[in-house]
């Protein structure tokens, strides 16, 4: 408890940049949910490849002597080819594992299943990356991007960690305010872009009545891949972010984090982004103060527990579904 | 001809809905559909718009044949649908709702939207008054005349109308048929479909009489009300 008291406005906000990766991630299931009524199981490998676009893009273009400006300008680069890639995946998932079984009208539990394999695929493909071009004899000129593929790959951006300024007793850094700053940025972006353009209208009008929403002239599955890009985008952004904050990611980095944003998606409420955001931060700030208080092998029964608590005395999340709310 | 609907069958998995209906819509009528639970009328209804993929037969729209096309790309050719049950967008306002409307219109940019909204507000001076509300905390009646008016911002020439009165308190009933009336004068073309056969034959041109999945009868408005047998059937002698 001590532990607690003595750090509380560290724990805090580290807390909060953890939720904010959380967060980002838990848009993607909530966004997909919404439009689908669909757990999209694979959203955590969605993450992971954007992970690993940036990393390789980054190797490749010779980041690790970057200093000063340069840096800031390789972390724009490892953002859009983090969010490019995870767009990209999120795209082509649609296309193969749900589209064909939408197309058939095949009950929702087909769809689930579809979304565990795909999930243990991609992960799977990344962790064996180095076979393919072992029998084609090419894995040595490549051993940068594939060798000791169960391994972790370092983010290859050294940014040194400078503190700027303090909230009360913590000494605010600079990874800090990166990763805390581009998520609220996308976060608004993202909020602005479903409530106020003709696009998010539409993915809402979707969301709470599909057939009506064809009746609008609203093109399902224009909205669906539109659900998707986003959602993965936010996922890649999430994943630099995660790059900045823990240094490296592995071809299974994505199921935790899959599970603790999903689990931030249910706690805020599935269907409801805003939801998602506030179920991101709770879970990343109680995290962090559970393990202050219980040790740090407690953290994940922490997140659960308050899951299960927060569920038995409001079911439907804390801020109940919004995007489809009262679907007939 | 608007709208010529011919030899149309629909089936729920392996029921048959419907079968083997042919009917027309002329520029500038009311016509209805009229018949008891369960005759195919909503069926119908959702075929014309495109929910429901057709068995066989075909359905013409200005003399295009559009019964394979799919429901959302309807709308931009002139027909739009105030669905059974309203279907209208619960958590958005009412302005949203009525943008809604007009999402498939390539003018969607030009001061015509807004002169549309304002007839809308012309014949629904309670969604005027409601335009930040959202829908969902709106009584059943506000949310016809939403449903209606959301029709309306698309601008169509056939306004499907699917059970306008259900669930309505009777002076209600009677506005809404009012407002149908006017829009129809207005100029756009109505398919009307109803339970409440005394108010739609009274207001309709031309009616057709649906059991179980098929035309039974059709007429002129004027005529089938007055015909004993679908007064005793339809009218219950109360009209």
């Amino acid at each position: 408890m001590d532990l607690l008291l003595n750090n509380f406005w560290e724990l805090t906000i580290t807390g909060l940049a953890y939720g904010a990766i959380y967060a980002l991630i838990a848009l993607g299931y909530t966004l997909v949910y919404g439009v689908l009524r669909l757990i999209n199981f694979a959203h955590s490998e969605v993450f992971m490849y954007g992970g690993f676009a940036a990393v390789w893009v980054l190797t490749a273009i010779g980041a690790t002597k970057a200093t000063g400006l340069g840096t800031a300008g390789f972390l724009v680069v490892a953002f859009a080819t983090a969010m490019a890639m995870s767009a990209l995946v999120a795209l082509v998932l649609e296309f193969v594992a749900y589209r064909p079984l939408r197309k058939r009208n095949s009950p929702p539990l087909i769809a689930l299943i579809s979304a565990i394999g795909a999930s243990y695929t991609l992960s799977e493909a990344m962790g064996l990356r180095d076979k393919p071009f072992k029998w084609f004899g090419k894995d040595q000129d490549l051993v940068r991007y594939v060798g000791r593929p169960r391994e972790a790959s370092p983010f290859p951006l050294n940014i040194e960690v400078k503190r700027l300024f303090y909230v009360f007793d913590y000494h605010v850094s600079n990874i800090d305010l990166i990763v805390l700053g581009a998520a609220i940025i996308m976060m608004i972006g993202l909020d602005q872009f479903v409530s106020r353009s003709r696009l998010g209208r539409g993915i809402r009008a979707v969301a709470q009545d599909p057939e009506s929403a064809a009746l609008m002239g609203v093109n399902r599955d224009r909205v669906i891949r539109l659900t998707f890009v986003l959602g993965g985008a936010m996922a890649g952004a999430a994943a630099v972010m995660y790059l900045l904050k823990v240094g490296q990611i592995r071809y299974n980095s994505g199921f935790i984090l899959g599970v603790k944003a999903f689990t931030a998606a249910v706690l805020g409420g599935i269907g409801n982004l805003r939801g998602a955001l506030l179920g991101g931060f709770i879970l990343g700030v109680a995290e962090n103060y559970g393990q202050a208080v219980f040790g740090g092998e407690w953290k994940d029964v922490v997140a659960f527990t308050l899951l299960v608590v927060i569920l038995l005395f409001r079911p439907t999340g804390l801020l109940g579904e919004s995007l489809g709310k009262a679907r007939a | 001809m608007l709208l010529e609907v011919d030899d149309l069958c629909v089936n729920y998995g392996r029921i048959e809905a419907i079968r083997n209906i042919s009917f027309t819509i002329n520029e500038g009528e009311i016509v209805t559909l009229i018949g008891a639970n369960g005759a195919g009328k909503t069926t119908t209804m959702k075929t014309v718009s495109g929910l429901r993929p057709v068995r066989q037969g075909a359905i013409r729209f200005e003399g295009q044949d559009i019964t394979a096309m799919p429901a959302h790309e309807r709308p931009v050719l002139g027909i739009a649908q105030s669905p059974e049950g309203r279907g209208c967008f619960v958590g958005m306002t009412v302005q949203e709702n009525l943008d809604m409307g007009a999402y498939a219109r390539p003018d969607r940019k030009s001061p015509k939207i807004g002169q549309d909204r304002d007839r809308v507000f012309g014949l629904f001076p309670r969604l005027a008054e409601r335009r930040t509300q959202v829908a969902g905390t709106m009584s059943g009646g506000e949310q016809q005349m939403l449903a209606m008016g959301r029709a309306l911002m698309a601008n169509p020439k056939l306004l499907l109308l699917d059970e306008p009165s259900m669930g309505l308190a009777p002076k209600l009933i009677q506005q809404i048929f009012d407002i149908i009336t006017e829009i129809n004068k207005q100029g756009t073309t109505v398919l009307l479909v109803e339970q409440n056969a005394a108010q739609a034959l009274k207001r309709a041109d031309r009616a057709y009489i649906l059991e179980t999945g098929e035309i039974i009868r059709e007429g002129t408005g004027k005529d089938l009300a007055s015909d004993p047998a679908v007064k005793a059937a339809y009218l219950g002698g109360d009209v």
